[in-house]
């Protein structure tokens, strides 16, 4: 009960009620859409199978996306829209490392660790001009970093030359599947990683309190001995990481990539996973629980539209409607109205309770 | 002030007949408003006379914003009428309260700055969409050369000073035909010219018959140019004074419900610290330099000793001390600690080394608004304490109630953001946040602007009680009896430069105004 009350009127309780009434819809539409079953896929390795799983799994790059926009909304005040760019790079530079000099690729040339290693490297590289440009710069972070959002994708055609690769390695392919024997998706458990990761950051180091006082007051924060700079940087450099992390699970997913299209307009749904969060994009204070929730909630209506037959081109519409409602419920003028609305009725409440005594 | 009241014939035209400063243009009567929790006002009664000044007092909480919100509409009256020109008005809104003409600047100016001055003065006004916009610089022009004030119509707003700024709000009001005009602490980003000059424009008004209700913190400003007093406590009328009626100690008395003998010497009865190394030197300055236009000075502080800088406003205190704390970039000179150099290139090097800075602009440079007054109090010492080493839950639960009871910070809980506290609490939980620190130096600048009285004597109060505990404290106030009440020393500073030091007796306000001055 205390858990209850303490629930109601924090920020997670938005993207609760989401959900809430996302899986009452489906609940109410086909309670089937919940079941799980134990499948194989084409390689024959055993895999769970269900909508329930397809959300996780596919959700997995969003809410690890979601981690780094989260961070970077706090202390910045603005948004990264490169990530589905840097994805591409970060993808790019895996598959030029494990690739040797050849297209189609069997075996592959060189440790999955090193590739990764690399594109980690050259994601912070990305972030670490990003965050220079909005930290040192002052440039407004949508204007920064649309510069790599429009660069990054060539960068990433030229790293390979552009060729058609095609890994066919089993081994690399783990990532975007399942580990053979065990049948919960790879991703799923690497986005359950990262979330543990930063969990532990933020409860074991101070970036949080610094993000968000950065976020909030940047010169009060530097008068306390914070480093603006600095903080803003590292959020950057860490949504880096986050994209490389992207990366790997994209490849892994195709055993390709397609330099033009890999992750897509990915930026728009880490944004909007932020704000079904209940963050402010303005920054300051954030709530990371909310983010990664709001990061399930989209694939959750994702899968949902699919479920109903909704053509793959209309599913954008539809869910354009659904964050219109969101962002409106979450707007100051409703929230306002509602507070009034919940002290009045306390007022009440205390009234008749002096009136009984 | 007669240097600023401006030629009489280009105002001829504002001049009411038979104006007569007995004449009752606002009559307040029985005004009670309450809140969930909060009785803000209990019957109070205000009267506003034609053409005169009338300021409107009280510490934080007493009811005065509550009161203005009430009259210009933006609260709605329980109960209560309000009369406009003997006839009751009912005011709904703030447009309403403007139609009928109660005019309301406030200290935030609610212009638009990226629009030139003429737009700023009939924006809005007439409803329509299109506008002759000669005919309106025109109309501006004479509108600012009436009221004498020195601002081009085609000119950016936010290119004039702030002082301008006000005075082209004043203006627009004046000009919509309002009787009743209240400024809301107009004066306190105002330095001490700027004031002049609204003053001066404040009493060309009252010429005119305009009626004005002051609100503010100085009590110089209140004798300066009121002619009336209406004192607040606690949501109820004290009483409504002639200002010649009232002297100061009185007012003060009134404002707190109870005599302040304790206010005027606190010093001599505040025990002076007397550990082995008192008297001893432990920060200096030698020939410190910062980006912020200032001359180099030498300045030190020994251990357990109030010093202060003083100076007009932008004469250059609030930079000196800011140099000290690497607040601003350091060009020069360098400090010392117990005779040894120390390195301050930024802030937390100063913090480092003991030093802590409590800024001048509590808005802007101390509090983290959307944060808890939790998060607010440990700030500084979870920074001295590293990223890697964050305060546990309970912890800072622990110090964040420690100096809430210690302090008597007015806050609902520990998780209450600090933007929602008032200005007096939320000084008090910066001053918690530095007092965590256990620094050995303290820098207050300005801590007691735009607070409530009983607060500043409480702050004056605790910085005598560190300083006997040997902390040494540096103390800049605008309000020079503040400065003599603590202060032992004085670093005296006018245009950037150090002009003098004055310790022992001279620490007096003659002595003061006369080295500001130069004499």
């Amino acid at each position: 009960m205390k858990i209850f009350k303490k629930l109601i009127g924090s920020q997670i309780m938005l993207p609760l009620i989401a959900l809430l009434v996302l899986v009452l819809f489906n609940l109410i539409w086909d309670p089937s859409f919940f079941a799980i079953s134990l499948g194989a896929n084409n390689a024959g390795d055993p895999i769970l199978k269900g909508n329930l799983v397809t959300i996780f799994d596919y959700g997995s790059e969003l809410a690890i996306l979601a981690i780094g926009m989260t961070l970077v909304t706090a202390a910045s005040g603005g948004q990264d829209i490169s990530v589905g760019a840097t994805i591409a790079i970060a993808g790019s530079v895996i598959l030029r490392i494990i690739r040797g000099n050849e297209v189609n690729v069997d075996t592959m040339k060189a440790p999955l660790i090193v590739a990764f290693i690399a594109a980690v490297v050259a994601t912070m590289l990305v972030g670490a001009f990003n965050g220079a440009l909005v930290s040192f710069f002052k440039v407004p972070p949508m204007v920064a970093t649309l510069i790599m959002f429009t660069a990054g994708r060539s960068i990433a055609g030229w790293i390979n030359n552009y060729d058609n690769i095609y890994i066919g390695d089993p081994r690399f392919k783990i990532f975007g599947g399942v580990v053979p024997g065990f049948p919960v998706p790879t991703a799923i458990i690497i986005a359950l990683v990262c979330m543990i990761v930063i969990a532990l950051v933020l409860k074991f180091t101070t970036l949080g309190l610094y993000a968000q006082s950065v976020g909030i007051n940047e010169k009060s924060a530097k008068l306390n001995g914070i480093n603006p700079i600095f903080v803003k940087f590292l959020t950057f450099v860490l949504l880096g990481v986050c994209c490389a992390v992207c990366g790997l699970i994209q490849t892994s997913r195709l055993g390709t990539i397609n330099y033009s299209n890999i992750s897509l307009n990915i930026e728009m749904d880490a944004i909007l996973a932020v704000a079904l969060g209940g963050n402010a994009l303005g920054g300051g204070k954030f709530n990371m629980a909310s983010s990664v929730l709001g990061a399930y909630i989209i694939q959750f209506l994702t899968v949902t539209l699919y479920k109903l037959d909704v053509p793959s081109t209309a599913i954008s519409a539809y869910k354009a409607v659904v964050v219109i409602i969101l962002v409106v419920i979450s707007s100051p003028v409703v929230t306002k109205k509602i507070k009034e609305m919940k002290s009045r009725r306390n007022a009440k409440e205390a009234a008749r309770k002096a009136g009984v005594e | 002030m007669s240097g600023v009241v401006p030629v009489a014939h280009a105002r001829k035209y504002f001049f009411r007949d038979g104006m007569n400063m007995e004449k009752e243009v606002l009559k307040a009567r029985n005004i009670y408003k309450s809140f969930p929790g909060v009785k803000a006002l209990q019957g109070v009664d205000f009267t506003l006379r034609e053409g005169e000044i009338h300021a409107l007092m009280g510490e934080n909480g007493a009811g005065k914003s509550t009161l203005i919100k009430v009259l210009t509409g933006v609260y709605t009256k329980d109960e209560g009428n309000i009369c406009l020109d003997d006839k009751e008005v009912s005011i709904h809104s703030p447009e309403a309260a403007q139609k009928v003409g109660i005019s309301t600047v406030y200290q935030e100016i609610s212009l638009c700055p990226n629009l030139t001055v003429a737009e700023n003065l009939y924006i809005g006004r007439d409803g329509k969409i299109w506008k002759n916009w000669r005919s309106m610089n025109k109309a501006a022009k004479q509108l600012l050369e009436s009221l004498d004030i020195p601002a081009e119509p085609t000119e950016q707003l936010a290119n004039c000073s702030i002082a301008i700024q006000q005075m082209v709000a004043i203006a627009r009001s004046v000009d919509m035909k309002c009787k009743v005009l209240i400024l809301d602490e107009p004066t306190s980003s105002l330095d001490e010219n700027e004031v002049q000059k609204l003053f001066g424009l404040m009493l060309d008004l009252k010429k005119r018959g305009v009626g004005i209700i002051f609100v503010t913190h100085f009590l110089d400003q209140v004798y300066a140019v009121c002619d009336r007093i209406t004192v607040l406590r606690d949501g109820k009328l004290v009483g409504e004074y002639l200002i010649s009626e009232l002297p100061r100690v009185q007012l003060v008395s009134k404002m707190l419900g109870k005599d302040m003998d304790d206010l005027s010497d606190i010093k001599s009865i505040a025990k002076k610290y007397d550990g082995e190394d008192s008297g001893k030197e432990i920060f200096s300055a030698h020939e410190l330099q910062s980006n912020a236009d200032i001359k180099p000075f030498d300045m030190s502080v020994k251990k357990g000793e109030i010093n202060g800088f003083t100076g007009l406003l932008g004469s250059g205190r609030s930079e000196c001390v800011r140099a000290v704390f690497g607040a601003d970039k350091v060009i020069g000179g360098y400090l010392d600690k117990n005779g040894k150099r120390i390195k301050v290139k930024k802030p937390i090097d100063a913090m480092k080394s003991g030093i802590a800075y409590l800024p001048e602009d509590r808005k802007n440079d101390g509090i983290i608004g959307e944060l808890s007054v939790r998060d607010n109090i440990i700030l500084a010492l979870q920074v001295l304490k590293g990223p890697f080493r964050p305060f546990s839950k309970a912890e800072a639960q622990k110090f964040a109630e420690e100096y809430i009871n210690l302090l008597d910070i007015k806050t609902a809980s520990a998780d209450t953001p600090i933007k929602s506290l008032s200005g007096g609490n939320q000084q008090k939980v910066i001053l918690a946040r530095w007092l965590l620190t256990h620094p050995e130096y303290l820098i207050l600048d300005e801590p007691t602007r735009g607070i409530d009285v009983g607060t500043k004597v409480e702050i004056q109060k605790l910085v005598l009680q560190l300083a006997s505990e040997g902390v040494s404290v540096t103390f800049i106030s605008s309000e020079i009896d503040e400065m003599v009440r603590t202060c032992s020393r004085l670093i005296v500073m006018r245009d950037r430069q150090k002009v003098g030091e004055l310790s022992g007796d001279d620490v007096s306000q003659q002595k003061i105004m006369s080295t500001i001055a130069g004499d």
